[in-house]
């Protein structure tokens, strides 16, 4: 269908599908566009229509990019990279570029990009949308710290600069603003000087929390990347159990003589895929227990560990469509953050009410956040955990409870994961909700942009 | 390597033209949309290195198409190819109806691509070598009712480019007719009924493949040649009837 907008350019047709994200639940029906033109996507977003919602690569786990009975606008098609200052690293491009591609392009000039989630194919608008963190927080804090603008479009079609000088107010209710502020066309971001495409550092088992929370104290000290893998099946003197992953970009010289030739070119593997959905079964606590158990088994302490950046940053990249092995109920992904005080008290009571629920978790990340700016920005310095769970009979109220727990003590839930939170805790959690609302209100007057997340959690303007 | 790609705005355009980049070739995007051919020329001059260079071009303006070819080769510094990517769809149940739109199809489509092709494979001709690629259709390989206007454009465009293989062969210009199918962008986003649509990436890397094998006609993918040999080989008193 064509229909003439107001400034007479005809919208690119729409498509009627069925979308979720990452975790494949929910999935709601939405007319989906995808303009390959700037034009096009000028003519979407300004059409006086539905509600919209930007999407990228569907990346977000939960709701984020789905707009139930309303337009959902796809950028992937709008992915040019338009300029590359080598001198600065300073990249400008398209929201539609994805990590991928950047690695692809610029690792090879020794360049990386300056903060990166755990998988490569998220694009730039999504992952500033959700203002991304990755295993260098500690360090780099997230992706707006290191963008220096971005070009926002309006509903009506106007395009607006943002930067911490220019339209500041917007630039900060944008970044972390799940896309409801307006779409993220392009932005300038400082890309991170490397000498080579391989982590060096250290593989610790560790054998409880504290443990673990001591090792992160002088690891991050150390290192600028951190991150454990954490066995949630486990429980009394073995909570916690853990093994972190630390390092730092090799430099050239740092690397065994063997890779030194080709020091940013890293080996790399091919990628299976997970052909189907596996059945239900094939996750259940028991092989979620197996599976723990053997990332804990064969891992072994290592003081000067070389890892291949992808491996080390990506590592459910290498499984293509790793979310398949849910099956088709799809999973939910949970990730949290306690203030640093309340950290290990936190990170106790929730592991012990996992391992006590019998509900498996098939992968938990553990992960110690540094500073933070931002309105609705998900990190504070404290401790994160990422969890994942199988959609089954329980699992919403066990995760209210969760919610709860982590609300008492000052914490919050990453909306980039979420499917599931309710209106009031979100609020609670997020305490400059009303000062982003007002910014958004300012923005979008008429709520032009809105998605299933934005109305479960009730952000929009009443 | 000295390469034009006209009609430089598709996925397809796009991704042919960072294949080209990809082997050192130097670019010349001429499109319609300028501001989108500037886009598209930054993006692969950043993705692989290559100069490339954005200018406009207008398949209905036939009195620019001269210049054009000479400017190209005057930027670039020679000219080896011209890769034809622009066509387009157009208003099909118009078309049908309105004669003017009909005509403006068979322009975007077959017309303006006889008048830019005639003078490039002059040029080519001249110089003895070069190779000229030409995106056609599986619509170009019978008349339907659905988008026969289209479709006439896109097969009067394969009988051009056959009669011009012809006339090059005793040079060295290689001259390739691809026959597309349906390919996932937007002439294909949200229309009923399309099947066995492929992404552009495939079917940029097929062309490719097809134009490093010096392949006259090729079919992308191939399963469309037996398919349309099948269609093709309909009775017409039978095919008329036929919904698509």
């Amino acid at each position: 269908m064509n229909n003439a907008s107001s400034n007479g350019v005809a919208t690119p047709a729409s498509k009627r599908a069925a979308l979720s994200g990452w975790g494949r639940f929910p999935i709601c029906e939405s007319d989906v566009f995808r303009p390959e033109k700037f034009a096009e996507l000028s003519a979407v977003v300004s059409a006086n229509s539905q509600k919209l919602i930007a999407r990228g690569a569907g990346r977000a786990y939960g709701d984020a990019a789905l707009n139930a009975e309303n337009r959902v606008v796809d950028l992937q098609r709008l992915n040019r990279m338009l300029d590359f200052d080598a001198e600065t690293g300073i990249l400008h491009a398209e929201a539609g570029v994805t990590l991928d591609e950047i690695i692809r392009v610029f690792l090879p000039r020794g360049f990386f990009p300056p903060v990166v989630p755990g998988t490569r194919f998220v694009t730039l608008g999504g992952s500033l949308a959700a203002d991304i963190h990755g295993k260098s927080h500690h360090r780099d804090s997230s992706l707006a710290t290191h963008v220096l603008w971005f070009d926002l479009m309006l509903s009506s079609g106007e395009v607006r600069r943002c930067s911490r000088e220019e339209n500041g107010d917007l630039f900060w209710a944008t970044v972390g603003g799940m896309g409801l502020t307006g779409v993220i066309l392009e932005l300038a971001t400082r890309l991170r000087r490397v000498e080579s495409a391989y982590i060096k550092g250290e593989v610790i088992r560790v054998a409880n929390v504290d443990e673990a929370m001591e090792n992160f104290e002088r690891a991050d000290r150390e290192y600028g990347c951190s991150a454990a893998w954490i066995d949630c099946v486990s429980s009394k003197g073995s909570l916690g159990r853990s093994v972190l992953q630390v390092g730092d970009f090799a430099t050239r010289d740092g690397l065994p003589a063997n890779l030194r030739t080709e020091p940013l070119i890293a080996k790399e593997k091919s990628s299976p895929a997970v052909p189907f959905n596996l059945p239900n079964f094939a996750l259940n606590p028991l092989s979620v227990r197996a599976f723990n158990f053997a990332i804990y088994a064969t891992h072994r302490d290592q003081r000067e560990a070389v890892t291949p950046y992808d491996v080390f940053f990506f590592p459910l990249d290498s499984i293509h469509n790793w979310n398949r092995i849910y099956g088709k109920r799809g999973f939910v992904q949970y990730q949290c953050v306690w203030p640093l005080a309340e950290s290990r008290a936190g990170l106790i009571e929730t592991l012990e009410a996992i391992s006590g629920s019998g509900l498996p978790s098939f992968l938990a990340v553990l992960k110690k956040f540094g500073a933070q700016e931002g309105m609705m920005s998900f990190p504070m310095p404290g401790y994160t955990l990422a969890l994942d769970f199988p959609v089954t009979t329980g699992l919403l109220a066990f995760l209210d409870r969760l919610d709860e727990m982590v609300l008492k003590r000052g914490g919050r839930v990453y909306l980039a994961k979420d499917a599931r939170m309710r209106p009031d805790t979100f609020r609670a959690m997020y305490p400059k909700f009303e000062e982003w609302r007002a910014a958004k209100a300012h923005a979008d007057p008429n709520n032009h942009f809105s998605s299933t997340l934005s109305r479960r959690l009730q952000m929009d303007p009443a | 390597m000295k390469v034009l790609i006209l009609g430089g705005t598709s996925p397809i355009a796009r991704l042919l033209a960072i294949k080209f980049a990809s082997i050192g070739a130097h670019l010349y995007i001429a499109s319609r949309d300028e501001a989108e051919g500037e886009r598209i020329a930054h993006d692969i001059q950043i993705r692989s290195g290559v100069p490339v260079i954005a200018g406009k071009f207008d398949a209905t303006d036939f009195a620019s198409h001269a210049e054009l070819i000479e400017r190209a080769g005057k930027e670039l510094g020679g000219l080896d190819g011209v890769v034809l990517c622009f066509g387009t769809l157009g208003d099909e149940d118009k078309a049908q109806i309105d004669a003017n739109e009909a005509l403006a199809t068979i322009h975007q489509n077959f017309t303006g691509a006889v008048s830019i092709l005639t003078i490039a494979a002059h040029k080519l001709e001249a110089q003895g070598t070069g190779f000229i690629v030409v995106i056609g259709s599986v619509a170009g390989d019978r008349g339907r009712k659905r988008n026969y206007v289209y479709g006439s454009a896109k097969g009067a465009l394969h009988l051009f480019v056959q009669g011009l293989r012809a006339r090059l062969s005793k040079t060295k210009v290689h001259v390739m007719t691809v026959i597309l199918g349906t390919v996932d962008t937007r002439m294909t986003w949200g229309r009923e009924g399309t099947l066995f649509t492929v992404a552009p990436e495939r079917a940029a890397d097929l062309i490719f493949e097809a134009w490093r094998k010096k392949r006259d006609v090729v079919y992308v993918p191939s399963f469309w040649r037996p398919i349309m040999a099948v269609v093709r080989a309909i009775p017409e008193r039978f095919f008329k009837h036929a919904s698509f």
